[in-house]
């Protein structure tokens, strides 16, 4: 299970990369694998505002669909276009190409380190 | 991880040892892929792809009485089948809504029924109760029973090598009795993908050898996500999802598996009969969206602010790669509608089914 040292995590399995006030979002490679094929992803528009926790769009594999939420508030200033005719990214590269969506962050959250979120999916299995 | 409470077929260890992700399907634990649903897709249309469907049930009718008893029970008419021919049916309710979809095979001196996973203790109460006034014995033989589904278009050339019988003389709809690698089984040229295939029934003992035969030759095993994928895109109903006990065959397209003339009646027969003379109160339509999103189902369909109808199956073919649907709507809908994904009408185009069609060459 690949879970990068350089990110923070979700329990709900999005990754987080904070650098100065944005936050890149994606989702982690559990839950990719988990997902299965990714064949669709709907992203949120930019200029968007959400609240800490709440679902800024949807992950779909051929057989589930998946919310996404975002871990912190702020406003989205670039989604990654690229996975509307590519969403296979999201298996492929979950940490790298298969980035979702930047926030300009308005307030922090509780985020977990690697080691708290492979406790989280070792304690699912 | 066994899941408590779950059971199992005699492939369960095959699963296992292939990295199958396993999940809860009518009560037993079913693997639902392999390598990744859209693989094992492509396998099976362009290759071979191996599946364990041994989860369905086995019903066999024996006794004088078994053909008045089979055709009071299903809507086609099994004096047309020859023994050695399948034929696909509805089994209905008095009032036309349907049961379960079956296919029900004529053999010499009885009949075996096979039924939906999900629907073989309802089923065996319908029969035995509909039939107590007959001489003829219902068994459940589910637990006898292995069964695997070998499907594309190598699938032929890889089962020759390993059976006697000829399945150049084995057409569509036919089974016969055979050995497959010295294994005594039903080979039957049927499917649930649109692929020229096989549905082997085998002693649970031997299944796994088969099994293991059948992959080492080149078949792909797959889930029953590539399972649902491959019948949606050849048009094939789900019960459950196109048909239940509140639509009949006729109002799900499958009018092909209905014989209305039959000569001895059949539960439904009454009600099927006035709503062919009446018209259809709902119907199934297939669709391509139109717009971005996935229909999936139990999402609305719309005209306007009308609600017309109900997304049955939806999802993104693998081969089209287009996202596909089935919906029950009303009659008369026009070509052009839209499915209500997550609150917003998503525009999407009725298309003839089959969705996909194999070229016979």
């Amino acid at each position: 299970m690949n879970i990068p040292e350089d990110l923070q995590y979700t329990k709900s399995h999005e990754w987080v990369r904070i650098e100065g006030d944005t936050a890149t979002i994606g989702i982690t490679d559990h839950a990719q694998d988990e997902l299965g094929d990714v064949v669709f992803v709907e992203l949120p528009e930019e200029g968007a505002t959400f609240d800490a926790g709440e679902s800024f769009g949807t992950v779909e594999s051929v057989k589930a669909v998946s919310d996404l939420y975002t871990p912190v508030g702020g406003e989205v200033v670039e989604v990654n276009s690229a996975l509307e005719d590519a969403p296979e990214n999201i298996n492929e590269d979950p940490y790298g190409e298969g980035w979702i969506v930047k926030l300009r962050t308005t307030d922090g959250a509780d985020l977990l380190s690697p080691e708290e979120y492979e406790k989280v999916v070792e304690e699912e299995s | 991880m066994a899941k408590e409470g779950l059971r199992h077929t005699p492939l369960y260890e095959e699963h296992k040892d292939l990295g199958a992700r396993l999940v809860d399907f009518a009560g037993y634990e079913m693997p639902v892929q392999y390598s990744g649903i859209q693989a094992e897709h492509n396998a099976v249309r362009n290759h071979a792809g191996l599946f364990d469907v041994s989860h369905m049930g086995e019903a066999v009718f024996r006794g004088p009485d078994t053909e008045s008893a089979v055709q009071r029970l299903v809507t086609r008419d099994v004096a047309r089948l020859d023994v050695g021919q399948a034929g696909y049916s509805a089994v209905c309710y008095e009032d036309g809504g349907t049961v379960d979809d079956v296919i029900v095979y004529r053999r010499e001196g009885d009949f075996l029924v096979v039924v939906n996973a999900s629907n073989r203790e309802k089923d065996l109460e319908h029969f035995r109760e509909n039939t107590e006034d007959l001489d003829v014995q219902v068994a459940d033989e589910s637990d006898d029973w292995a069964l695997l589904a070998l499907q594309g278009p190598a699938a032929a050339g890889l089962l020759q090598d390993l059976t006697e019988t000829d399945l150049s003389d084995l057409k569509p709809f036919r089974f016969a009795e055979g050995e497959i690698d010295g294994a005594r089984s039903i080979i039957s040229r049927t499917g649930y993908t649109g692929e020229d295939g096989f549905e082997l029934y085998l002693s649970p003992d031997d299944a796994p050898r088969v099994w293991r035969r059948l992959i080492e030759a080149g078949a792909t095993p797959a889930g029953l996500g590539a399972r649902d994928t491959l019948r949606l895109e050849a048009g094939m109903c789900l019960y459950g999802n196109e048909l239940d006990a509140q639509t009949t065959p006729l109002e799900a397209g499958i009018s092909f598996a209905v014989h209305l003339d039959k000569e001895e009646r059949f539960i439904g027969q009454r009600a099927l009969l006035l709503e062919d003379t009446q018209g259809l109160r709902k119907m199934l339509v297939g669709f391509e969206m139109e717009g971005r999103g996935i229909a999936r189902h139990g999402h609305h369909i719309t005209s306007g602010a009308e609600i017309v109808g109900e997304v049955t199956s939806g999802t993104k073919s693998p081969t089209l790669e287009k996202a596909i649907g089935l919906a029950l709507v009303d009659p008369g809908v026009e070509d052009w509608f839209e499915v209500v994904i997550r609150d917003n009408p998503v525009p999407a185009k009725r298309v003839s089914l089959p969705f996909y069609k194999r070229d016979r060459g």
